[in-house]
């Protein structure tokens, strides 16, 4: 089945990311932008289900959540001394 | 670099950049415009040909399980590159490092979280070819549970689970495992990779035929190189603090 047109709960999705994007960015404290960058790989996995992709959306709500955000932190620790 | 300078260098670029953009967003197809025909193709042979329910994993270990193995070699040399680089940090005993979890209601909860989120993961490689799920999702979802233990418990428990005598094996085993699956297959002269159990049966725990073995071992790859990963950057960040004596 193709679907044609957007749901609205697509675009209601996809404007929710570009907002999310948009305050990862704004953000400038990097202990705080990591926290903003979860939530916003939380609403990448909503995206990847609403669009009928629950496999990517696994992988997304383990990487984006718990591997990416200790990498950083870890190097923003070390990196500070 | 003035205000002045940074603004002439960054407008000519939004320029381009936002020309080009805008140029390639009026000419791409309508949503939902799919012209390939693979999709359909798999959509409709899959669960017949190969008795898989999930499309995207008899894509991913079947179908196209050679290409699989390259990403499988992409993770585990990234790994092998990040041990290399951080070395081992000569350490004294971690364990005055007093950073045990004092809430026992938060220790409590989070095991039982632990033997939950182990129990998910493993569903997820398990069913990996009837629902959503895989090698690669389980496989992360399982070395984030392991990671809970650091989180609810202290870096000693941490260490004793994920240690180099544990996860090496284990690593070797998940990326070697695959190959040898795809091996066996030539020494019987069919194409390597070849499924030599046959199709299993639709929406049970073997409907991969031998590619369930390709799907695990991916998991075990998968989780043990993520745990390396994990145990690196947490080695780096522990070594330190129990070298200053101790958390504050």
């Amino acid at each position: 089945m193709i679907v044609a047109t957007l749901h609205p709960l697509q675009w209601t999705i996809l404007l929710l990311v570009v907002a999310g994007a948009t305050a990862v960015v704004l953000t400038r404290d990097v202990q705080r932008q990591i926290v903003v960058n979860g939530l916003y790989g939380i609403l990448l996995v909503i995206l990847f289900t609403v669009f009928a992709a629950p496999d990517v959306a696994l992988s997304m709500l383990v990487v984006g959540t718990v591997g990416y955000p200790l990498v950083v932190l870890i190097a923003i620790a070390r990196t500070r001394k | 670099m003035t205000r002045r300078i940074r603004i002439a260098m960054f407008v000519p670029a939004l320029a381009v950049l936002g020309g080009l953009l805008a140029w390639s967003l009026v000419a791409i197809p309508k949503f939902g415009d799919y012209r390939g025909p693979y999709g359909y193709v798999l959509n409709r042979v899959v669960v017949p040909e190969r008795h898989m329910s999930n499309v995207v994993t008899s894509v991913v270990f079947d179908y196209r399980g050679f290409d699989t193995m390259g990403e499988e070699f992409i993770l585990f040399i990234a790994v092998t590159g990040i041990v290399l680089l951080l070395r081992k940090q000569e350490r004294d005993d971690a364990g005055e490092l007093g950073d045990e979890i004092g809430s026992p209601g938060v220790r409590i909860a989070g095991t039982l979280a632990v033997g939950v989120s182990v129990l998910v993961a493993l569903w997820l490689i398990a069913f990996g070819f009837v629902t959503p799920g895989g090698g690669f999702q389980g496989g992360a979802a399982l070395a984030s549970s392991v990671l809970l233990v650091f989180l609810v418990a202290s870096w000693r428990s941490w260490s004793g689970l994920a240690n180099d005598k544990v996860l090496d094996p284990l690593e070797g085993i998940g990326a070697g495992g695959y190959v040898v699956v795809g091996l066996v297959a030539l020494v019987d002269g069919l194409p390597f990779l070849t499924n030599l159990l046959g199709p299993g049966k639709t929406g049970t725990l073997v409907s991969g035929g031998s590619a369930t073995f390709v799907n695990w071992c991916a998991g075990i790859e998968v989780a043990a190189a993520l745990l390396v990963l994990f145990s690196e950057f947490l080695e780096e960040y522990i070594v330190p603090l129990a070298r200053g004596g101790g958390t504050t």
